[in-house]
């Protein structure tokens, strides 16, 4: 199994015994970072909830906290269900795409990767306008089963909702697992090939469980987004039998005015995502590969043409089913681009800002958080994907109002809200690469009293590179696309692009509104492209 | 001198003993079966395995509540010695000063000691652009550089073929006498032992024997015996 | 100290008279963009009040009512802009607004009464689809038909609160059996109403929930003729919007001037084109030129406040109950 290893007796695998001997950072400015910053989250969640129960006392006095009915029960049921299939889906797809772009090397290989974040970085709306044009009533593929005299198919329904939750999550389970595959050393797939191995052993020997420690965390990042899901859900769902409990918190705030309510629906809430986190994080331990030299990975194992056939028709399909509806948004926008109101670029200037300051802010607190490496550090680091945006932007309204007129605060709030969004993604990426810099490399750290500052500089900043410009990137995204609390807070001056994208939709302005969800789609794009780059030029240089 | 006193080493439900002294300037070989616990003894002086009881000390100075890098110690791993992003140089500069710091006398150093373990002018290269050979050297520049009184090498070489294995050893030996350090080497050849050093501990029963000369081998005692195989 | 208080009064008094005042309004989200009404009435009003108008916006008219009633009295807001006929008996529950004092011609389909509110522009819910594609003329020649239709949410938007009080009104106890008939035209229900209206564009569905004043736009500002509304048998409900001084303001009586200017023909005249509904009080010079083409529903249907208030959850519940199978 290891290469170097020098005793001759039976091969035993990487002796868990040797791992432990290396000692978790306890003390030090290291951990004490991650603690605070780990503190600082759970108190930004959990400060708007308090705000919202406390008011939600002080206005309906004297009624019980828990009293869900049958239909928030129904929600409830729905909600962890569709969340469940669209992670399973979205995770189990992922693995042969991510296999796939793990061991073939092809012109355009790096611009497929970068693509792999692109549609997970569309405002909802964008998003499912796109797949109908293409799976909906007239869309491209009933168009086709019409020609072919097939019956067409219909969308709405559950399969629907997870088509389109796999279209917004598959790139990112992509991206987490073809990680884990890239943390594999060269040196292992060379030994591999040295003992013949065939791939059937490869996967049971290197991949599988390479992917038991990946998998878990990537289907649990999903789950998370998938259970806050509101819009898509319900749109795609085709009517209230796919009501979540997103909607329900949202119904409370706007249709009934129940604080109490809507409080304990994202508690509900916050202690499913909890309880998935804790679960997660169990599964998926650090596989313990050993270290590499970084020597580029070659696959001897993977040279049959019926597996070059499986991987070239997996990359195929996956870059078609993201990339048809992102031509159809492309082409829809080009129209709209001349029809773009100037109102658009102070916006568009608000949105580069609030997205570049959340990225700054999440990098610091996801990389604090990793290096940390406490189990309950990491969940306090996933917890945000718990938390509707609607019941955070809520929450914090409250405990600003008293103190400055909100509207004031509008763009720091926003960076607030999305810092701790992108948080958990950041947190994802970095915390195992973290972990195995740890395991790897920690030893001799500590031997040479590499601590502090010169450990992040010299050891763990130039190790995380690539997962540093994935995270960044896509945190940079995110925020950019985000519509979260911006419309509860802004004036009209303040608008970030998106929600000028919706206002151009809310006053019959479609085909501009397509325009600026191309610039959006761009601008996205662009940043998760450079900070991605930037990442992934460090590996191998 | 090296004082292991009333030291217990605790790691799940494995558990060894030692309680022995090594005299300053020893070239010290650490023999045993596989799994008896050599390598959990670097690591204990290293500072990586807190000792259940007793204490570590070098000197008269107790080292047990040290921090690795504290100690007066340089090791070698039995691999990861090397940091894959950083060229040669600059992880052999690290022995000199962690945050990478350098003075013109540092780099100087540096080259000096890459010249040293026959690697002049080689100091931009990256890990995996090295053979085993030379990645070894490369540590052995690092150990140069660190200067420190107590060397600690857990099978550095094992990688390597018979000749480059013994070309090793001797810089080895080189070094520890340029440097008058301490050494404690885990070994499993007996060629090797009786190249470099001139006293064994025997490891073994979840124990670390005394030191004793290296003429032992030549005259087992049961136990080594046991472990050479020559019964 | 009492002369030192009556000093500071008066110093206060004078900085608060040198100082121009400011009318906050708070408002939805479309309205103060540039291509909604906001921006003529902020002109206009400040040419004649010596004022400066301040727009906050939340969302939509549902949300304005919640971040209302969040802040409480410690509102900045002077003027709420924008709630409607379906939320009035929520907002006038919360007691947060004050009598209004405006007295105006309506051109109304219905009588207004309301001495708290007061109505700027209105318009007639209906289905609007293509000329040449399915135009049922009732719920049960919809639910008879194969046309298909996108409608919104009640929990999360105007129009689909609408809907469900225009079915509630026409069909009272049969409501249910109406919205069971009508599930398997219903392509999808979304959260709101651009989410509906752009499935509709996108050729989704053959009908989408929205206004009768749907069509103008497209009409006036595309020269798009195919897109039209339909009057139904039972009648269309209405929507009326409406605006309202917050009896926490600090300026009732700008407040007030404010509100009897909305009735004006200076902003009554820029409704039809910006905010796509017809004005409270018809303009001098008429509707403009299109909206003479616009469907005109026979029956105007409204419930009274109240009664709407009180049907709310339990048609929900029979909404909710018919689709959820």
């Amino acid at each position: 199994m290891h290469p170097t290893r020098g005793e001759t007796p039976a091969a035993a695998p990487l002796p868990a015994r040797r791992l432990r001997t290396v000692p978790a950072p306890t003390h030090g400015p290291g951990a004490l970072a991650g603690r605070l910053a780990a503190g600082a989250v759970c108190l930004a969640l959990v400060l708007p909830l308090a705000a919202i129960l406390w008011r939600a006392a002080t206005e309906d006095q004297g009624e019980p906290l828990f009293r869900l009915g049958p239909a928030d029960l129904a929600a409830l049921r729905f909600t962890l269900w569709q969340a469940l299939l669209s992670a399973l889906i979205s995770t189990l797809l992922a693995v042969p795409v991510a296999r796939a772009l793990a061991r073939r090397r092809f012109p355009g290989r790096g611009f497929v990767i970068t693509l792999m974040g692109a549609p997970f970085l569309l405002p909802v709306i964008v998003a499912v306008l796109a797949l109908l044009a293409v799976f909906g009533r007239g869309g491209l593929v009933n168009e086709g089963f019409t020609a072919l005299g097939l019956p067409t198919l219909r969308i709405y329904g559950l399969h629907g909702v997870v088509l389109a939750h796999v279209f917004f999550n598959l790139p990112l389970a992509v991206r987490l697992i073809l990680q884990g595959w890239q943390a594999i050393p060269a040196e292992r797939f060379r030994l591999a090939a040295q003992l013949g191995l065939r791939p059937s052993a490869v996967f049971r020997l290197l991949e599988a469980p390479m992917l038991r420690a990946t998998l878990p965390g990537t289907a649990l990042v999903i789950f998370a987004i998938c259970l806050s899901s509101f819009a898509v859900a319900l749109t795609l769902g085709g009517g209230p039998a796919a009501t979540t409990v997103e909607l329900a918190i949202y119904q409370s705030f706007q249709f009934d005015f129940d604080l109490t309510r809507a409080a304990t629906l994202a508690v509900i809430q916050l202690a499913l995502v909890a309880g998935a986190a804790l679960i997660s994080l169990r599964i998926g331990r650090p596989a313990g590969f050993g270290s590499g030299l970084d020597r580029p990975v070659t696959r001897w194992d993977a040279g049959s043409l019926p597996l070059r056939l499986i991987d070239g028709a997996a990359i195929a399909l996956a870059a078609g089913f993201l990339l048809v509806p992102l031509a159809v948004i492309v082409l829809n926008g080009i129209g709209g681009l001349t029809r773009l109101p100037a109102s658009l670029w102070p916006a568009t200037l608000n949105s580069l800002l609030v997205s570049l300051a959340a990225t700054a802010t999440t990098m610091a607190l996801a990389l604090a958080m990793a290096l940390a490496r406490r189990t309950w550090v990491e969940t306090a680091g996933l917890l945000p994907l718990a938390v509707s945006s609607l019941v955070l932007g809520t929450g914090l309204f409250l405990l600003v109002l008293p103190l400055a007129a909100p509207a004031t605060l509008a763009l720091p709030i926003t960076v607030l809200v999305n810092t701790l969004m992108a948080l958990p993604f950041a947190l994802r990426i970095l915390a195992p690469v973290a972990a195995r810099i740890e395991a790897e490399h920690g030893r001799l750290a500590d031997h040479l009293g590499l601590t502090g500052l010169a450990r992040l500089r010299l050891l763990t900043l130039p190790r995380l590179r690539p997962a540093l410009g994935f995270a960044a990137g896509l945190t940079a995204a995110l925020a950019m696309g985000d519509l979260g609390v911006i419309a509860l807070f802004a004036d009209p001056q303040q608008a970030t692009l998106p929600l000028q994208m919706y206002r151009l939709m809310g006053a019959y302005q479609m085909q501009a509104a397509q325009g600026a969800a191309l610039v959006l789609l761009a601008l996205s794009f662009g940043l998760f492209w450079i900070f991605d780059r930037w990442g992934r030029a460090g590996a191998h240089a | 001198m090296l004082t292991l006193d009333h030291l217990i080493l605790q790691q799940g439900d494995f558990s060894l003993t030692a309680d022995l002294t090594l005299p300053r300037g020893s070239r010290c070989a650490l023999i045993g079966p596989s799994g008896a616990g050599k390598s959990t003894l670097l690591n204990a002086i290293a500072g990586f395995l807190p000792p259940r009881t007793g204490r570590i000390l070098w000197e008269d100075r107790d080292l047990t509540a040290l921090a690795p890098a504290a100690r007066p110690v340089a090791m070698l791993f039995q691999d990861g010695n090397l940091f894959p992003h950083l060229d040669i140089a600059r992880n052999v500069a690290l022995g000199l000063s962690p945050n990478l710091r350098l003075t013109a006398n540092d780099h100087a150093r540096v080259r000096e000691a890459l010249a040293r373990v026959g690697l002049d002018g080689m100091g931009d290269r990256r890990p995996g652009a090295l053979s085993g050979g030379q990645q070894s050297r490369a540590a052995l520049a690092r150990v140069l550089v660190q200067n420190r009184p107590l060397l600690l090498l857990d099978e550095p070489f094992a990688a390597l073929g018979p000749a480059l294995r013994a070309e090793m050893l001797a810089l080895v030996r080189a070094v520890v006498e340029e440097t008058g350090a301490t050494l404690l080497m885990v070994t499993h050849a007996p060629e090797d032992a009786r190249r470099i050093a001139d006293r064994l501990i025997l490891v073994s029963d979840n124990r670390a024997e005394p030191p004793a000369p290296i003429a032992l081998l030549d005259d087992p005692t049961p136990a080594l015996r046991a472990y050479l195989g020559e019964g | 100290m009492r002369h030192l208080a009556i000093a500071a009064g008066l110093l206060m008094a004078t900085q608060a008279a040198a100082q121009t005042p400011e009318l906050t309004v708070y408002t939805y989200d479309s309205l103060a963009t540039e291509w909604g009404p906001g921006p003529v009435i902020e002109a206009e009003f400040e040419k004649t009040c010596g004022c400066d108008v301040t727009f906050v916006t939340a969302g939509d008219g549902a949300a304005l009512l919640s971040r209302l009633r969040l802040e409480g009295a410690r509102t900045e807001a002077d003027v709420v802009l924008g709630l409607d006929t379906a939320l009035m008996g929520a907002a006038a529950e919360s007691g947060l607004f004050a009598p209004s004092g405006v007295t105006a011609d309506y051109s109304l389909p219905i009588d207004w009464t309301d001495e708290t509110f007061v109505p700027f522009d209105w318009g007639y819910f209906a289905f609007v689809g293509l000329t040449d594609g399915p135009q049922p003329t009732s719920f049960r020649a919809l639910a008879d038909s194969d046309a298909s239709i996108v409608i919104e949410d009640p929990r999360s938007s105007t129009p689909g609160l609408g809907l469900l009080l225009w079915v509630k009104q026409a069909y009272g106890d049969e409501a249910p059996a109406i919205w069971e008939a009508l599930a398997d035209n219903i392509v999808t229900v979304t959260p709101g109403w651009s989410e509906a209206y752009g499935l509709f564009l996108e050729g989704e569905a053959d009908l989408v929930m929205s206004y009768t004043t749907s069509p103008a736009y497209h009409l006036i500002a595309e020269d798009d003729a195919t897109k039209t509304a339909l009057a139904f048998d039972e009648g269309n409900y209405m929507q009326v919007e409406v605006a309202a001084a917050l009896a926490s303001t600090d300026q009732p009586e700008l407040a007030q001037q404010f509100l009897q200017f909305l009735t004006g023909e200076a902003v009554q005249s820029a409704i039809p084109t910006t905010n796509w509904m017809y004005p409270a009080v018809t303009p001098a010079a008429g509707l403009p030129e299109g909206y003479e083409t616009l469907t005109v529903p026979a029956t105007p249907l409204l419930m009274p406040v109240a009664e709407a208030q009180a049907a709310r959850d339990a048609a929900l519940e029979e909404w909710r109950a018919a689709l959820a199978q």
